[in-house]
C-alpha cells in the first residue's frame, strides 16, 4: 500500500494547488479580485482563474440585519374593511338596504336582506368579487379568495377563505419584498440581501451601514403612485411637472400636477389578457373612493393619456378608451406576459400591502468588525504556531507531515467557502480555530497507532500500514458522530452559527482528506526516498 | 533529537476503578447544577429573553458607565443593566422586552441614540422580539436534542445498543456540566452557547468513540479478559492519543480566549471547559459505564458461540459465532 502510483501523486498535488488557488482570492482586496474577474479574457473559462472570496458575514464587516414581520391581522382587517365598502356599494347601487346594516366578522361581513328578489339581484354581484386564487397567465388552483353563503333569515355572508388569507399573506410577501427591494437599492450600499423567511417575514441585510435607523425608516414607508393627466395642450408651468418616463424614448413627459388617485386607494393589480385581442393586460381595482374619483375623472376626460406615476416617474401613460366608473379598469400597452406581470406587480407595489414590524434587529458597526477581523486574524495564528509546534516536537518528522497536510487543510476550507461563496462569521472563525486542534486529530490517532504497532513487533512498513488501515476505521466513526452534530447546528441555526457550523462541517470533511490521503503520500515518498530503519517518534 | 512524550509508552492505571470516586462525584456535580438551574438559573441573553442590547465605546477611550447608567435609566424603559467591557472605554447596556408589542422595541435604539451619540460609538446594537425570542429557545432546544438522538442512532447502527447509551451518558454528563459551567460563571447563555453545547457534543462523542472504538477491537481480540482489565486496556491504549488531542484543542481555544476578541471570549472559554469535562468523562464516565450496561453479557454470548463452532466445526454448517 505504501507504493503510491504517479498518478495518484499527481492527483493529490493538483488537488492541493487547485485548493491554494482558489484560497488565492482571499489574499487580495476586493477591487483587486474585480479586476481579475475583468480582465480575464472572456475564452479563458471562469475555474481557471478563481476570483471569488468568502463573503464576510455582516458581523465582520459591519452591517445591518433586520428581520420583518407581515402583520397579518392588519392586512386581514384591510380586506375586511375593503370588502365591506364593496358591499356597501353594491348593495347601494342595486338599492338594497339590509337590515341592521353590515355587520364584520373576524374574516368577513354579513348582512340581512328580508327580500328573497333583492338578495337574487344583489347575489351575482357579490360572488364577482371573489377572484380565483393564483397568477392569470400561470395557472389557476379554482379555490377562491373568499366564499359567498347564504343562512335563514336572509343572511348572507361573506367571508375570506383559508387559502384565501395564506394567498394574501403569500402574495402581500411577495410585493413587499419587491417593495423593499427598491428601497434598499436606493440607498446605495453594495450587495443589500432581501429574502423571504418562513411564511410571514423578510429578512433585509444590509452591509457597511452607518446608522440602521436611515434602513429601518426606509423600510417602514409607502412608496408613492399616482394617477395624473398627461398635459398634452402644454400647460402653464406651475401646473405642470416635467418627468421622466419609463417609455417615450427617456423622455420626460408633462404631467399635469394634479393628482386623480393615488396609490394608496388602489387595492389590487392583477396581470390578465384581454379577452377580445388576448394581448397581456394588467386589470387594477380601486376601493370605493378611489373608484368615485377615477369614475369621474375618466368620464370626463374620455380620449386623454393617464400617466401612471410611481416615484415621480411614468411607468406608462395609456389613452382612456371609455369611462371607467366600476372601480376597476385595465391597462393595455402591448405589454409582453412578463411586462404585463411586472407592471401589476409596480402598482401593487405602490403601497406596502401590510405593516411591516421589525421582529429581530442586528447591527455591528464597522469598527467592531474591523476589529473582529483583526482579533480572529491574530488567534488563528496563534493556534497555528502552537499546534504546528507541538505536533513538531512530538513528532518530529512525522510531526512535519501533519503540519503540512494542516496547513492544507486550512487553505482547503477557505477554498471551498470561496467556491461556494459562503460566508465567514465571527463564530466561523472560531470554528477555523477549533478545527485546527481537531484537524491533527486524525493523524495522532494513526501515529499512535503506528507506533503501537511497531512495539508489538511488526516491521516499519507494516507498522505503518496496519497504523493506517486500524486508524480509519476510528477516524470514521468519531468525525460522523461530529459531522451529525454540525449538520443539526447547521440546519437549526442562524447568521452566524450557522457560519460556524458550515466552516465545521467543511473542516470535517477536509480533515479526512488532508489528514489521511494527503499525510498517507508524504510518508509513503519519505519511505521510498530515505529507506528508514526505525520510526523517527 | 528526543521528543516529547505527554504520556509514557505502556501505562497500566486501574482506571475502571475509579468510577468509585468518579461516578459518585459526576452524579453530586450533576445534582448541584439541576439546584442551581432551578434555584438560581441561567443567565439569558436576549437571544432567549428577547430586549435590547447596545454595546457602545467611547470617542475618547474613556467610557462612563456610571453617566451612561444615569442617563439610561431616564428613558423609563425599565431595569437597564449598565456594564463596563474590554479595555478601551466599552459599555453595554441591556434593556428588558418593553410592553407594547415588537414595535416598542424600536423606540428604545432611537431614545439612545439621541442620548449618547455624541460621545460614542455604537459598535452593535441588537433588538429580539418577544416572538422571535421563543422560536429561538424552540429551535435551541430542538436542536440539542435532536442531535442526541441522532447521534445515538448512528452509534447504535456503527456499535451495539451498549455502547451508544454509554455514548450518551458520558455527553449528557458533558452537557450537564457545561450547563453547570454557565451557571457558576454567569456567562451569558444566548445562540453561540448553544452552538458551543453542540460542538461539545461532537467532541465528547468524538472522544468517547475512540476508545470505544478500542474496546469493540479488544473485546473480539481477548474473549476471556474480565471486562475491568479490558476497559482499562482499551483507555490506556488510546490513553497518548486522549492526552494529545484534548491539549491540541486546548492549545487553540487557548489563544482564541487570549487574543480571539471579547466577541469571541465566552465561547472560547466554554469550548475550553467542555474539552476538560469530555476527556475526563470519556475515560472515567462513559468507558466504565459498560460495565453496567452488559457489554459483557452479549458479548461473552457471542464468545461462546464462536468456541462452541470452533469445537464442533462439522455440527453447523451456519454462520459461525455472533461476533460483531
Amino acid at each position: 500500500m505504501l507504493r503510491y502510483s504517479t498518478g495518484k501523486i499527481v492527483a493529490i498535488l493538483a488537488l492541493t494547488f487547485l485548493g491554494f488557488l482558489y484560497a488565492a482570492p482571499n489574499l487580495f482586496s476586493k477591487e483587486t479580485r474585480t479586476a481579475i474577474a475583468a480582465a480575464t479574457p472572456s475564452w479563458l473559462p471562469e475555474w481557471i482563474l478563481p476570483h471569488k472570496a468568502v463573503v464576510l458575514g455582516l458581523d465582520l464587516q459591519g452591517g445591518s440585519h433586520v428581520l420583518l414581520e407581515v402583520d397579518s391581522n392588519d392586512l386581514i382587517r384591510t380586506q375586511v374593511a375593503t370588502m365591506r365598502d364593496d358591499v356597501r356599494r353594491i348593495l347601494r347601487e342595486q338599492r338594497v338596504t339590509p337590515q341592521g346594516g353590515i355587520t364584520t366578522t373576524p374574516r368577513g361581513v354579513q348582512f340581512r336582506v328580508a327580500s328573497d328578489a333583492d338578495r337574487e339581484k344583489v347575489l351575482p354581484r357579490l360572488r364577482e368579487l371573489a377572484q380565483p386564487i393564483g397568477n392569470a397567465l400561470l395557472g389557476q388552483t379554482g379555490t377562491q379568495t373568499m366564499e359567498v353563503t347564504t343562512g335563514d333569515g336572509g343572511l348572507v355572508q361573506l367571508t375570506l377563505t383559508e387559502a384565501g388569507v395564506r394567498d394574501r399573506i403569500s402574495r402581500a410577501l411577495g410585493q413587499a419584498i419587491e417593495v423593499l427591494r427598491k428601497r434598499v437599492d436606493q440607498l446605495g450600499t453594495t450587495e443589500p440581501n432581501i429574502q423571504r423567511q418562513g411564511a410571514d417575514r423578510i429578512l433585509v441585510q444590509v452591509p457597511g451601514l452607518q446608522d440602521p435607523q436611515r434602513l429601518k425608516d426606509l423600510l417602514g414607508k409607502t412608496a408613492k403612485l399616482q394617477f395624473r393627466f398627461v398635459a398634452e395642450g402644454g400647460g402653464s408651468p406651475g401646473e405642470v411637472d416635467m418627468l421622466p418616463s419609463k417609455d417615450n424614448n427617456g423622455q420626460p413627459v408633462p404631467v399635469e400636477k394634479r393628482v386623480i388617485v393615488e396609490g394608496e386607494d388602489l387595492v389590487d393589480a392583477q396581470p390578465g389578457f384581454d379577452q377580445r385581442t388576448s394581448e397581456p393586460i394588467v386589470n387594477f381595482r380601486f376601493n370605493v373612493r378611489g373608484a368615485q374619483k377615477f369614475g369621474q375623472a375618466t368620464s370626463e376626460n374620455v380620449g386623454r393619456p393617464l400617466a401612471i406615476v410611481l416615484d415621480n416617474e411614468v411607468v406608462s401613460a395609456p389613452r382612456i378608451i371609455n369611462p371607467i366608473t366600476g372601480g376597476s379598469g385595465q391597462i393595455s400597452g402591448r405589454f409582453t406576459v412578463e411586462q404585463a406581470n411586472d407592471l401589476a406587480l409596480l402598482l401593487r407595489a405602490g403601497a406596502l400591502p401590510a405593516k411591516l414590524t421589525v421582529v429581530e434587529e442586528r447591527t455591528v458597526g464597522p469598527g467592531l468588525g474591523r476589529d473582529s477581523i483583526e482579533a480572529g486574524k491574530t488567534a488563528t495564528y496563534v493556534a497555528t504556531v502552537f499546534v504546528v509546534l507541538f505536533m513538531f516536537i512530538t513528532y518530529g518528522l512525522f510531526g512535519l507531515f501533519a503540519n503540512i497536510a494542516l496547513i492544507v487543510h486550512v487553505v482547503f476550507i477557505f477554498a471551498l467557502m470561496s467556491l461556494l461563496s459562503a460566508t465567514l462569521t465571527l463564530p466561523g472563525i472560531a470554528g477555523i480555530v477549533l478545527t485546527i486542534g481537531t484537524a491533527v486529530d486524525s493523524n495522532v490517532l494513526i501515529y499512535e497507532r503506528i507506533r503501537e504497532e511497531a512495539k508489538a513487533g511488526r516491521s516499519i512498513i507494516s507498522a505503518i500500514d496496519a497504523g493506517f488501515n486500524r486508524a480509519f476505521a476510528t477516524i470514521f466513526d468519531s468525525n460522523s458522530t461530529m459531522a451529525i452534530a454540525a449538520l443539526i447546528l447547521f440546519l437549526l441555526g442562524s447568521g452566524p452559527v450557522r457560519g460556524f457550523a458550515v466552516v465545521f462541517l467543511l473542516g470535517i470533511l477536509t480533515t479526512v482528506i488532508t489528514a489521511v490521503t494527503m499525510t498517507r503520500m508524504m510518508i509513503a515518498l519519505w519511505y521510498r526516498i530515505a529507506r528508514p530503519k526505525q520510526l523517527p517518534f | 533529537m528526543r521528543l516529547l512524550r505527554i504520556v509514557p509508552d505502556n501505562t497500566r492505571f486501574r482506571f475502571v476503578r475509579f468510577r468509585r470516586f468518579s461516578f459518585p462525584f459526576s452524579a453530586l456535580v450533576s445534582l448541584a447544577t439541576a439546584i442551581l438551574l432551578l434555584t438560581a438559573g441561567l443567565h439569558f441573553g436576549i437571544d432567549f429573553t428577547g430586549g435590547t442590547l447596545i454595546e457602545l465605546q467611547a470617542r475618547n477611550g474613556q467610557g462612563n458607565a456610571a453617566q451612561v447608567r444615569e442617563i439610561a435609566h431616564g428613558f423609563g424603559v425599565g431595569e437597564v443593566e449598565v456594564q463596563e467591557f474590554g479595555s478601551e472605554g466599552g459599555v453595554s447596556l441591556r434593556v428588558p422586552v418593553q410592553p407594547g408589542g415588537e414595535q416598542a422595541q424600536g423606540a428604545v435604539v432611537q431614545k439612545a441614540r439621541a442620548a449618547f451619540d455624541k460621545d460614542y460609538e455604537f459598535r452593535r446594537v441588537e433588538t429580539v422580539g418577544p416572538r422571535v425570542s421563543g422560536e429561538l429557545v424552540q429551535s435551541g432546544t430542538l436542536g440539542v436534542v435532536l442531535s442526541i438522538l441522532a447521534v445515538m442512532a448512528y452509534l447504535w447502527f456503527r456499535f451495539e445498543l451498549q455502547f451508544a447509551i454509554g455514548a450518551i451518558i458520558g455527553t449528557m454528563h458533558d452537557i450537564v456540566l457545561t450547563i453547570g459551567f454557565f451557571l457558576i460563571t454567569r456567562i451569558e447563555f444566548n445562540m453561540t452557547s448553544i452552538a458551543a453545547i453542540l460542538t461539545i457534543v461532537g467532541y465528547s462523542l468524538n472522544e468517547t468513540v475512540v476508545v470505544f472504538d478500542r474496546t469493540r477491537e479488544l473485546l473480539r481480540r481477548y474473549k476471556s479478559m474480565p471486562v475491568e482489565e479490558l476497559l482499562d486496556l482499551s483507555v490506556n491504549s488510546t490513553l497518548s492519543r486522549t492526552a494529545m488531542t484534548a491539549t491540541t484543542t486546548a492549545l487553540s481555544l487557548l489563544a482564541l480566549v487570549l487574543f480571539g476578541g471579547d466577541a469571541i471570549r465566552d465561547f472560547a472559554v466554554v469550548m475550553l471547559f467542555g474539552v476538560i469535562v469530555c476527556t475526563y468523562s470519556a475515560v472515567f464516565i462513559s468507558s466504565p459505564s459498560l460495565i453496567y450496561l452488559g457489554v459483557k453479557a452479549s458479548n461473552r454470548v457471542a464468545a461462546e458461540a464462536d468456541q462452541g463452532a470452533v469445537k464442533k466445526p462439522a455440527a453447523r454448517t451456519g454462520p459461525a459465532g455472533a461476533a460483531p
